[in-house]
């Protein structure tokens, strides 16, 4: 059947409203507190470590990121990945549509003329932004530090990569996003959305590793010809590998590590032959280094764009009424 | 389309997961009426509703609202109606003015009329004083005329209003009323559903009463009256004298005494019998007090159908 008009008007007077909302809540407050301490220790740690250890490396900037100091071995990147933008954005979508159910607005706004379509792409749209906002603030502050520590400026390969994984760190907030978003439709208390979702975020960040470490040897046994000879065996490596894939955490760190670390040659395992030839530790040009990472750049979008598909089929079969 | 009929409905049906809620109602308002949705709660009132703003998927049949189907041109229809929700909310943290901006966006008022269109119906519900302050201090009175300025601001030719009364005390009830009555007086069609009835019955030009998914009586509150209470006028009288109840039952039109007390009679009559039954009083030698014609009230009508209908009204009480 179709639908007279656009599915979007109204879209970008939705996602004003709810970034403005965004913007001056509370949450906004606690997460800009957690990105500038965030931002000074971490930068402080990895830039005395590689001040002291790698002053003649030709991408000393992007170590700011990775780099951590060994007592202490809590990275950048490490805490973006496991902690700061799950975090962010789950505490900003959780409660995007349940909220509007308990305070009873929902019917309201959708009598007005525009489609459920403008309301979940706007509260989306508002999320994404203003978890970019941060994002680039947050990046800004490590690459400003950085200048002020090392006193050296980044260059161009350098820029590009940090700008990248920018691109992608905000795309890894965009999965989060959506599956908190999916579980504010599904859940319709606020609380119980929160909940399942932030157990998920533990789930998949702290535990799937381990799960699927022993799902891999359920599935694919090791052979004792490898065991024996204190090897790993390659199909369970392999199946280790693509379950462990399932962790959009796993799919941003392997991209992380091949865009902040040139001489990442392959992801996941390699075999010995494969390699030959190869001048082990000479960094990669930047578009070779995005060729490695390109699948995983591209499950990342791709489990944005179907957590989102999920919520939208449900919040258009949804009943407006509580 | 019957002339001048801006809601026409017909044999609509709702089911939810093979069950139907709305089991094939039909009923047309015209332009410019008060129609009252009535019923007991669950009785379909609100999936109707829904239903007519393209908010619900229609199970079957047809429902055209100002001749747009509100499901394939649910934006055209929703241009044109206003909806005031069960327990309207509003964005806590913005104030009432900043709410209404939000809504004056989501419907394309341009920027230039905006601001005046939004102070102009915060006047007309009396709001204009609290404009800027947050709704999280509003008390639901407050709430529900801000849900009016927002249909007042879109200039709806239409205005859904589900339970505007239900929760609020008599002062505010009756100033919300008159609120209602002031969309008619300005030319808009006003569907309103309620389950307190005597409030609605004042306002109501004609009424359909659900029950269980479909329109047990439609028509205006005198015909339902003469419908379900039997008997077509009734006719108070209060008198002092003797033997004044059979006087009054030899009146040519008068079906039926009843005595409600030693000074109180209340006639059935099929006609208007004041004039008849004024001189029966007199003639008979007794002090007329009063002499009205009694409105059956809606409140009657609805319990003795109920009454009359057991089947249904077990479901009611539940």
């Amino acid at each position: 059947m179709q639908r007279e008009g656009s599915a979007l008007n109204g879209l970008g007077v939705v996602a004003l409203k709810e970034t403005s909302d965004h913007l001056t809540s509370v949450r906004m407050r606690v997460i800009e507190c957690l990105i500038i301490i965030l931002a000074f220790v971490t930068v402080y740690f990895a830039a005395q470590q590689v001040r002291d250890t790698t002053p003649e490396d030709p991408f000393a900037f992007l170590r700011l990121f990775t780099n951590a100091r060994e007592d202490v071995p809590l990275s950048f990147l490490f805490f973006l990945s496991t902690f700061l933008v799950p975090v962010m954005a789950i505490g900003l979508a959780f409660d995007a549509v349940n909220s509007e159910h308990s305070r009873r607005t929902l019917s309201r706004v959708l009598s007005q003329p525009i489609y459920r379509d403008a309301l979940l792409f706007g509260k989306f749209a508002a999320g994404l932004f203003t978890i970019a906002v941060s994002l680039l603030a947050l990046w800004l502050l490590v690459i400003g530090i950085g200048l002020l520590i090392l006193g050296v400026p980044p260059n161009a390969q350098e820029t590009a990569r940090a700008f990248i994984f920018l691109l992608v760190t905000i795309a890894y907030a965009g999965v989060w996003l959506s599956l908190a978003q999916l579980f504010s439709i599904v859940f319709r208390s606020a609380a119980t959305a929160a909940l399942v979702s932030f157990g998920l975020w533990l789930f998949l960040v702290f535990l799937w590793q381990f799960v699927a470490q022993i799902l891999a040897t359920v599935i694919a046994p090791p052979d004792p010809g490898y065991t024996s000879l204190g090897l790993q065996t390659p199909e369970t490596v392999e199946w280790q590998t693509a379950l462990a894939r399932i962790s959009p955490k796993t799919l941003y760190d392997e991209i992380a590590l091949a865009l902040l670390n040139p001489a990442q040659r392959a992801l996941g395992p390699i075999y010995l032959a494969q390699l030959q030839g190869a001048v082990l530790g000479a960094p990669l040009p930047l578009g070779q280094s995005l060729l490695i990472a390109w699948p995983q750049i591209v499950g990342l979008i791709a489990g944005t764009i179907i957590l989102f598909t999920i919520g939208y089929i449900g919040f258009q079969r949804q009943e407006v009424r509580a | 389309m019957t002339e001048g009929a801006v809601i026409e409905v017909q044999n609509l049906v709702k089911r939810y997961d093979g069950t139907a809620v709305v089991k094939g109602v039909s009923f047309s308002v015209t332009r410019g009426e008060i129609f009252g949705v009535l019923g007991p709660n669950g009785a379909g009132k609100t999936t109707t509703i829904l239903m007519l703003l393209g908010l619900s998927t229609i199970s079957g049949g047809q429902a055209r609202v100002l001749g747009h189907d509100p499901e394939r041109e649910p934006l055209a229809v929703k241009r044109r109606v206003g909806y005031l929700p069960d327990q309207v909310g509003f964005y806590d943290n913005l104030s009432a003015a900043e709410n209404l901006r939000y809504t004056a966006r989501l419907i394309g008022i341009e920027r230039s009329k905006r601001e005046e269109k939004i102070a102009s119906s915060l006047a007309q519900v009396g709001l204009s004083e609290v404009a800027n302050t947050r709704v999280a201090t509003f008390s639901r009175g407050m709430r529900q005329r801000l849900g009016l300025a927002e249909i007042v601001m879109k200039d709806a030719q239409i205005a859904i209003l589900d339970e505007p009364t239900s929760g609020l005390d008599p002062q505010v009830t009756v100033e919300l009323l008159d609120m209602i009555r002031d969309f008619k007086r300005r030319g808009v069609t006003v569907l309103l559903s309620s389950h307190l009835l005597e409030r609605v019955q004042s306002v109501c030009d004609r009424v359909a009463l659900f029950s269980e998914g479909t329109i047990v009586l439609m028509g205006t509150v005198p015909e339902l009256g003469r419908q379900v209470l039997g008997g077509g006028f009734r006719v108070e009288v209060e008198a002092q004298g003797q033997g004044l109840a059979e006087h009054l039952a030899a009146v040519p039109g008068v079906q039926k005494v009843e005595s409600l007390s030693p000074t109180q009679l209340l006639l059935l009559a099929d006609h208007d019998v004041r004039p008849e039954a004024a001189a029966a009083v007199v003639t008979a030698g007794g002090r007329l007090q009063r002499l009205a014609v009694a409105e059956p009230s809606l409140e009657a009508i609805y319990t003795r159908y109920f009454h009359d209908h057991p089947q249904e009204s077990a479901i009611h009480a539940a």
